[in-house]
């Protein structure tokens, strides 16, 4: 049986591109052909869970009606009440399959994995939980259960984003580009597909599949003779890195150059995030849609109400504890397992330290210059490295395992 | 006083500087304006006026500078 696994194999982008051919002619033309996107969209994802994946088609089913039949309810309660509690409710209904399917692996329990499970749901996730919350704050005020499927299963971005947000979805898929506009986009979408094919074909190849399996037994190897320690692990933080980055990336300007030939300007993912200055500016650029993402819906909602409530006297201990429940919130999302939390605490700590600075640099005069700038920028890249090489999991296997 | 001054008057605290003569500068990107201080802005903002704007209405495309700030903030009273 056919199974077509998102942007892997040459074939899928071939076959893609001749699915988007109709789509793009009429975009060209000024049309917008919603049925036929609807179509295409729903066979590549039957195709994405076809064959040994059927049980995962089961479940983004099932997670489809659960999550429709709870945004649907929300908004009509909305409409009427505004009760606080319903909204923690409706928001902690939401996440349930995702937890599950998160606590499944640790709890060992398969069952839950192959029922609830599958690729996707966190990202889905994301999407309903963000609507919820704007339907809370009235931002969406009716339930359109035609454009909340379109959202939801918007073909391009299903399988791990870039996650984008209702309302401008919908201010896409409801116009039509104008010609020189469209052209402009699928300019783009030509650059953004082999710049991809580069990042995933070429140098995440070479990174991921080549080097690092070779570094990762060296370093097992050599840590078992010293004590858990190996200088092996230094070339495994950064091939892991990098190729991290040059998979992601590479996903997403895919995910991204497709969304435009549908003429829906899907946000990017990734802007040079290895030449930020500081933390701080590093989430502005790693993981863009997922961090914008915390930022407005965890990390403001969660500063806005510790302030207006006034759990604490200082705006600096609020912005700390915000950073660290953010980030760990972020941790967790990744998975229950003790990296990915150190991850996020990590990051949150890291976040804390670095606002400190910047305001101690505010305060006194702090030499400023271009190689200040590029050894911060070094300084930062190495941060992120160890981080990574935490997200990783693979001390876990050298330590633990 | 009129809502363009007392916009700009609560600009001013939360930034820590006169942004008088920046009224179309986007504080984004220029880094005058970080999460904290959006958030700041829009609880003063709530209760010198009286109105709601909920961080998830909160587009920053549309509260990047001064000028488009107090527009947001007549409309809103308005």
């Amino acid at each position: 049986m056919v199974n077509l696994q998102p942007y892997t194999d040459p074939m899928y982008f071939i076959i893609l591109l001749l699915a988007l051919l109709p789509l793009a002619i009429a975009l060209y033309f000024g049309k917008r052909l919603s049925w036929y996107e609807v179509i295409v969209s729903l066979v590549f994802i039957f195709l994405m869970f076809n064959g040994k994946k059927y049980h995962e088609g089961y479940a983004i089913i099932l997670f489809m009606i659960w999550q429709w039949l709870l945004v649907w309810a929300y908004t009509l309660y909305r409409k009427k009440s505004n009760n606080t509690v319903v909204f923690y409710v409706a928001t902690i209904l939401a996440i349930v399959p995702l937890f599950l399917v998160k606590l499944a692996p640790v709890a060992h329990w398969t069952h839950v994995s192959t029922l609830l499970g599958f690729l996707g749901i966190s990202y889905l996730t994301f999407r309903s939980v963000g609507m919820i919350l704007e339907t809370r704050d009235g931002a969406i005020k009716e339930f359109n259960p035609w454009l909340f499927l379109r959202f939801m299963l918007f073909m391009p971005s299903i399988s791990s984003g870039p996650i984008d947000r209702y309302r401008r979805f919908v201010k896409d898929i409801t116009t039509v580009p104008d010609r020189e506009k469209y052209l402009g986009m699928l300019e783009k979408a030509v650059w953004y597909f082999f710049l991809g094919f580069l990042y995933k074909f070429v140098l995440s190849h070479i990174l991921g599949t080549l080097l690092l399996p070779r570094f990762e037994s060296l370093a097992i190897l050599s840590a078992s003779v010293h004590h858990g320690w190996s200088w092996w692990l230094v070339p495994v933080m950064y091939t892991y890195g990098l190729d991290l980055f040059f998979d992601f990336a590479g996903y997403s300007l895919f995910a991204v150059a497709t969304s435009y030939v549908m003429g829906v300007e899907l946000p990017m993912n990734f802007d040079k995030p290895f030449l930020a200055k500081n933390l701080k500016d590093f989430w502005n650029r790693w993981h863009i849609t997922l961090s914008f993402w915390f930022r407005d819906y965890i990390f403001m909602r969660l500063v806005f109400m510790m302030m207006k409530k006034k759990w604490f006297k200082s705006r600096l201990t609020t912005s700390n504890i915000a950073y660290i429940i953010n980030m760990l919130i972020m941790g967790f999302w990744h998975g229950l397992h003790w990296y990915y939390i150190a991850y996020g605490l990590f990051h949150g700590v890291g976040l804390v330290i670095n606002d400190a600075w910047l305001r101690f640099k505010k305060k006194h005069k702090v030499p400023h210059n271009k190689f200040t700038e590029v050894f911060a920028i070094f300084v930062t890249f190495n941060v992120v490295m160890v981080s990574f090489l935490l997200f990783s999991g693979f001390l876990d296997k050298l330590w633990f395992k | 006083m009129a809502v363009k001054e007392e916009v700009i008057e609560i600009l001013n605290t939360i930034i820590g500087e006169d942004i008088n003569d920046q009224l179309d500068d986007d504080f984004f990107d220029s880094g005058l304006l970080d999460s904290m201080a959006t958030v700041e802005l829009l609880l003063d903002l709530e209760s010198k006026f009286d109105i709601q704007a909920p961080v998830s209405e909160f587009n920053r495309d549309e509260w990047n500078t001064p000028n488009k700030v107090i527009a947001k903030v007549e409309s809103l009273i308005g």
